[in-house]
């Protein structure tokens, strides 16, 4: 028994991951690095030194990203400058929102925010056109669409941070504390992760199906904005006032976004299934490629789900006293993460696969949507986020 | 999956073994994953550990039964929903007790040894011949892979020689991580339960206090020592005072918790903002344990905790901790006004002797500030109002009805005039019905009182009356007793008008007048009333010696306008006095939790391994490789093949980059 010696293994050395960045990937990672450092000595009294922490590490995640899936730079970038336009826009005055014309038809968090709706709803039906006809370029569009509205919506979210603040140096909070924030979450993590693998396999034919449940989103947001004036900014809470919140929601909604991900993938696959040979199967992914799809995107919001619980219970330990109160939300947590973990069981340890987990992961997306309003919205607990 | 990790169970069937593999089998792991998380579905419909009276009302005794039987109303500490936990504690623990020894082994075993004909089999595979004898081919592959990131091995028997590559095993501590930590947390959680208190309980050690009385009442069967290693308790302490006591609550009624240290709370703050949300509360808390020299002093905050000697103590709620109150009395009956002072505070209660009896006032809140939205249609800028403090109360009479009341201690302002506000209703249910007593220039409700004994004094008002007429008739004995008839009457019109207001009068035409008349009728009788009244509040308005020979101010006509408003509907007010605050002590309680959770660290240990191991199991996935060489013609026949446990498609992609790579490496001829 010999180890292969050295100098052979030098013939087929190939550079380490990090020897493979190239110098726009330093660039990033120094640009990123460097506006940290400067949103924390700007906002330093507004933040604990948790928060300082969550600042640095998402930082960190955000390096990390860029360099593993490139447009993430493109993307950030275009947040940032379209922020910081904001805010130098409002130069310090709400009121501006009202006269300046930029701000009160683009990039006003509310305006950002109208515009992310008709842009996803856009991207929707072009992605379904693109299908119908098979036409590559109309599906092109539908990305561009796709990435605009998710570019859109997260700068409504961060301006919006900064307008509460505006209102009241004691009412500012991080936009993702009700109902009406977590909906916009929702609606652009979910396109984000379709726009990952629609990269990573390079094939654009699941967006329609994919966006038809950010639309839903969508419509439920113009619905909850104009029947419940739900956009107003209101403070909030004692409770909520915490910089937990910063990172027990978007982890949270990146485990709903897998799941929602997961069910409409799911939807397609089993169209298909119903016709192998049909006009939907011509057009659609292969049973295989979106069973497996299904899978990573279920496994995703798995893991995210699993830690995102793990952190509202250190939270509730922090705000009620208990790590586990068996209140109607932590519950529901608990029951939509039984069910996937039934669901992975039977998939890797049974060897189900296709159509009954197809299925399955589609009731699970309502399993999870009652976890995530219907608590809300008929059951009374402590969790004191937008009610409806 | 399974075939490589569960059935590989001692062949011996002996009991232990079939009970193995029963709590070892996935389908029982699976269906109690499904079947716990049906069964928590129902804590979360049906509102837990409420007053057992409630859901008597809600669903007959009968329902009662059958639920409170099945532990419905505290499903999660029920005997069969733990149970249920309990069984998929017991079928994790097997199953990793049953997978984790060869998958260990699994990790370290290069599987040298494997057949040709088995690495045929594989599904990813592919053989070609090379120019490079089978040593140097061996090495070569050998070499490329390890630069590759796998671990390898290699072996020769005989004639050929295999390389056996690994990568990613760790794939497999996932699982362990994954499962132990759920064994974990169990652990963790049931230390931390209420199960201890559930077994005192059945051997009858405990029993839950239900009465409403004082903590140094509470019997010892009730009571828990210090020596109690967990609980979650909550206690409201008001400024001042202090507490080494915490209640749990259990099912309908309550536990007494001793602590080894008392709590005192020496200031409570709150702060709204400006739409009248609480936007902070906070408790300065003193902490006396014979343990520390001198006092802990701390402030906590929602979110920000205490930690002392493993108890910790957490900003709840909140709520009033009886305020002192003291008040004036003014009569709505008598013929003169000499108000009376009262002395009283929140959560107490105190008795009256009034016109009408005996009355029983128990204050139930106080409140500092009032902070409503403001009506659109006020034109100032504001969004929202301070009415400033008030207090709540209730006026019980004998027979045990009760009316309440809210009254405000600022005057409020309405259309540019102050009014003294005051809220009644006869059940929680309804919405509070306002009366505006208006303010004379003192800031008092004096004027409006005067004016209310003046229409109660009989004589005066005979008096006053007999004027009014005196120029209607002349002076002999017929007019003279028709006189005194409309003075009678009138004064009663009066008294009826202030006791049961315009609805009196009108009930009274209906009474005694016909029909056609009847309008007519209402019509000339508040004309009088008002002249009367308006003799009258004259006459207030001359002892407060205010001028007024050459005519009433507006001010004054406006006052008497409301005041006869308010008169109006006195009666439906229901109380036989008026009761002003004059001042206060504000006192506030503050609601603490106070927890003691050993099983906390075990539990976040486990969330720990949870976390690592989920990520593990998901993003690292172990993959093998072979090439299996042999001597050919000269050169060397290659077989390279694979097996990746999970993510076929990736590992099918690295296999062929892999593939191509080697084929670099090793060329075919
Ligand atoms: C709350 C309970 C449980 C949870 C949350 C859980 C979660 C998981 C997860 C997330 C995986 C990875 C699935 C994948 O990689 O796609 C897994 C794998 C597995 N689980 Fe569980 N599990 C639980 C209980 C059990 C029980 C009771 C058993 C045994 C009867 C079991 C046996 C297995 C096995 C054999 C695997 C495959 C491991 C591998 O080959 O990598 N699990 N589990």
């Amino acid at each position: 028994m010999s180890v292969p010696t050295d100098y052979l293994q030098q013939e087929f050395k190939q550079d380490s991951w990090l020897r493979q960045l190239r110098g726009f990937d330093w660039l990033w990672g120094l640009l990123v690095a460097a506006s940290s450092v400067y949103a924390h000595v700007r906002y330093a009294d507004f933040m604990d030194n948790y928060e300082i922490g969550i600042l640095y590490g998402t930082a960190g995640l955000l390096v990390w990203l860029g360099w593993t899936w490139k447009p993430v730079r493109q993307l950030s970038l275009v947040i940032a400058l379209l922020s910081l336009l904001a805010i130098s826009l409002y130069g310090g005055e709400l009121s501006r929102g009202e006269s300046n014309f930029f701000l009160k038809y683009m990039i006003s968090s509310q305006s950002a925010i109208m515009w992310m709706s008709a842009l996803y709803v856009m991207a929707m039906v072009t992605y379904y056109f693109a299908m119908i006809v098979r036409s590559d370029f109309s599906a092109r569009v539908g990305s561009a669409l796709t990435w605009s509205a998710t570019a859109m919506g997260l700068t409504g979210l961060m301006v919006r941070w900064h307008e509460s603040y505006l209102i009241g140096q004691d009412v500012g909070y991080i936009p993702v504390s009700n109902l009406y924030e977590v909906f916009i979450l929702f609606s652009v993590i979910t396109a984000l992760l379709y726009l990952f693998y629609e990269q990573r396999y390079q094939n654009r034919q699941l967006g329609g199906f994919v966006l038809t449940v950010v639309s839903a989103a969508v419509a439920f947001l113009l619905w909850y904005a104009f029947a419940r004036g739900a956009h107003e900014i209101q403070p909030l809470v004692p409770a909520l006032q915490s910089y937990w919140m910063k990172l027990h929601v978007p982890t949270n909604f990146v485990g709903y976004g897998g799941f929602a991900l997961a069910a409409m993938v799911a939807l397609a696959y089993l169209l298909v299934d119903r016709r192998p040979s049909g006009w939907l199967a011509k057009r659609l992914p292969s049973l295989e490629q979106m069973d497996d799809v299904m899978y990573k995107a279920i496994a995703l919001g798995f893991a995210f789900f699993t830690v995102a619980t793990v952190l509202g219970a250190m939270w509730a330990a922090e705000a009620w006293g208990g790590y586990w109160s068996w209140d109607p939300k932590e519950t529901w947590a608990l029951i939509v993460w039984l069910n996937y973990a039934a669901w992975l069981h039977l998939r890797l340890t049974k060897g189900w696969r296709g159509r009954p987990l197809a299925w399955w992961a589609i009731i699970g997306l309502f399993i999870t949507l009652f976890a995530f309003i219907g608590v809300n919205m008929f059951l009374s607990g402590l969790h004191s986020y937008g009610t409806l | 999956m399974l075939k490589n990790t569960a059935s590989t169970a001692c062949p011996r069937r002996s009991v232990g073994s079939v009970l193995l593999e029963f709590f070892g089998s996935m389908n029982l792991a699976i269906t109690l994953l499904i079947v716990i998380a049906i069964a928590s579905v129902i804590g979360t419909v049906l509102q837990q550990n409420e007053p057992y009276t409630n859901y008597v009302r809600k669903f007959g005794p009968f329902w009662f039964e059958v639920f409170k039987s099945l532990g419905l109303f505290d499903v999660y500490s029920s005997g069969w929903f733990l149970l249920l936990l309990g069984f998929l504690l017991f079928s994790t623990s097997v199953c990793i007790w049953r997978n984790t020894p060869h998958m260990l082994r699994d990790m370290r075993n290069f599987r040298l040894d494997v057949k040709e004909k088995s690495l045929r089999n594989f599904h990813l595979q592919a053989a070609w011949e090379s120019g490079h004898d089978a040593e140097t081919a061996a090495a070569r592959s050998a070499a490329m892979l390890a630069s590759r990131g796998y671990r390898v091995r290699q072996a020769r028997q005989g004639e050929h020689c295999t390389v056996a590559a690994m990568k990613g095993s760790a794939g497999r501590l996932g699982y362990i991580f994954l499962h132990v930590a759920i064994v974990v947390i169990c652990l963790g959680g049931l230390i931390d339960g209420n199960l201890p208190l559930k077994l005192k309980e059945l051997r009858g050690e405990l029993r839950a206090e239900t009465r409403d009385i004082r903590a140094s009442e509470v019997p010892l069967e009730s009571t828990l020592g210090v020596d109690n290693p967990s609980f979650r308790g909550s206690v409201s302490i008001p400024e001042g005072g202090s507490s080494k006591v915490v209640f749990l609550q259990l099912r309908d009624g309550y536990l007494m918790q001793q602590l080894p240290f008392s709590i005192e709370l020496e200031e409570f703050r709150l702060e709204y903002y400006s739409t009248g949300m609480p936007k902070s509360y906070e408790s300065d808390l003193i902490i006396h344990d014979d343990g520390l020299e001198q006092p802990l002093r701390q402030t906590i905050r929602v979110n920000h905790p205490l930690e002392y000697k493993g108890y910790a103590i957490y900003q709840s709620s909140f709520g009033d901790g009886g305020s002192r109150l003291s008040m004036r009395a003014w009569s709505l009956d008598l013929p003169q006004q000499e108000p009376v002072e009262l002395q009283s505070g929140v959560n107490r209660s105190l008795r009256l002797t009034t016109t009408r009896g005996e009355r029983t006032l128990e204050f139930t809140d106080f409140k500092l500030h009032n902070i409503f939205p403001v009506p659109e249609d006020e034109g100032s800028g504001k969004k929202f109002r301070n009415y400033g403090p008030s207090f709540i109360f209730r006026m019980r009479d004998p027979a045990g009805e009760a009316l309440e009341y809210v009254n405000y201690m600022a005057p409020v302002e309405v259309e540019d005039r102050m009014f003294f506000m005051s809220g009644m209703r006869s059940s929680p249910a309804e919405d509070y019905r306002y009366l505006y007593i208006p303010v004379d220039a003192a800031g008092s409700p004096q004027r409006f009182m005067q004016l209310l004994a003046a229409a109660h004094d009989d004589v005066r008002v005979r008096a006053t009356i007999k004027q009014q007429l005196a120029d209607m008739v002349d002076d002999d004995e017929a007019s003279r007793d028709v006189q005194e008839k409309m003075i009678g009457s009138i004064s009663r019109l009066l008294d009826l008008f202030v006791d049961e207001g315009i609805a009196g009068i009108v009930k009274h035409a209906e009474e005694n007048v016909p029909e056609e008349q009847r309008q007519g009728a209402i019509d000339s009788y508040i004309n009088v009333l008002q002249g009367v009244l308006g003799v009258l509040y004259v006459e207030v308005l001359r002892d407060e010696g205010i001028m007024v020979a050459d005519g009433i101010s507006e001010a004054d006509n406006r006052f008497y306008d409301d005041a006869l408003n308010a008169l109006s509907i006195l009666g439906a007010y229901g109380s036989p006095v008026f009761l002003q605050l004059n001042s206060f002590e504000h006192i506030e309680a503050s609601g603490l939790q106070i927890t003691r959770s050993p099983g906390k660290d075990i539990v976040y240990l486990g969330c720990a391994m949870l976390m690592i191991g989920v990520f593990m199991v998901f993003y690292v996935h172990q993959r093998r490789l072979w090439v299996y060489v042999m001597p050919h013609e000269g050169g060397a026949s290659l077989l390279f093949a694979g097996s990746g446990l999970r993510r076929r498609e990736d590992f099918e992609q690295e296999f062929r980059t892999l593939q191509g790579e080697l084929q670099q490496a090793v060329p075919p001829v």
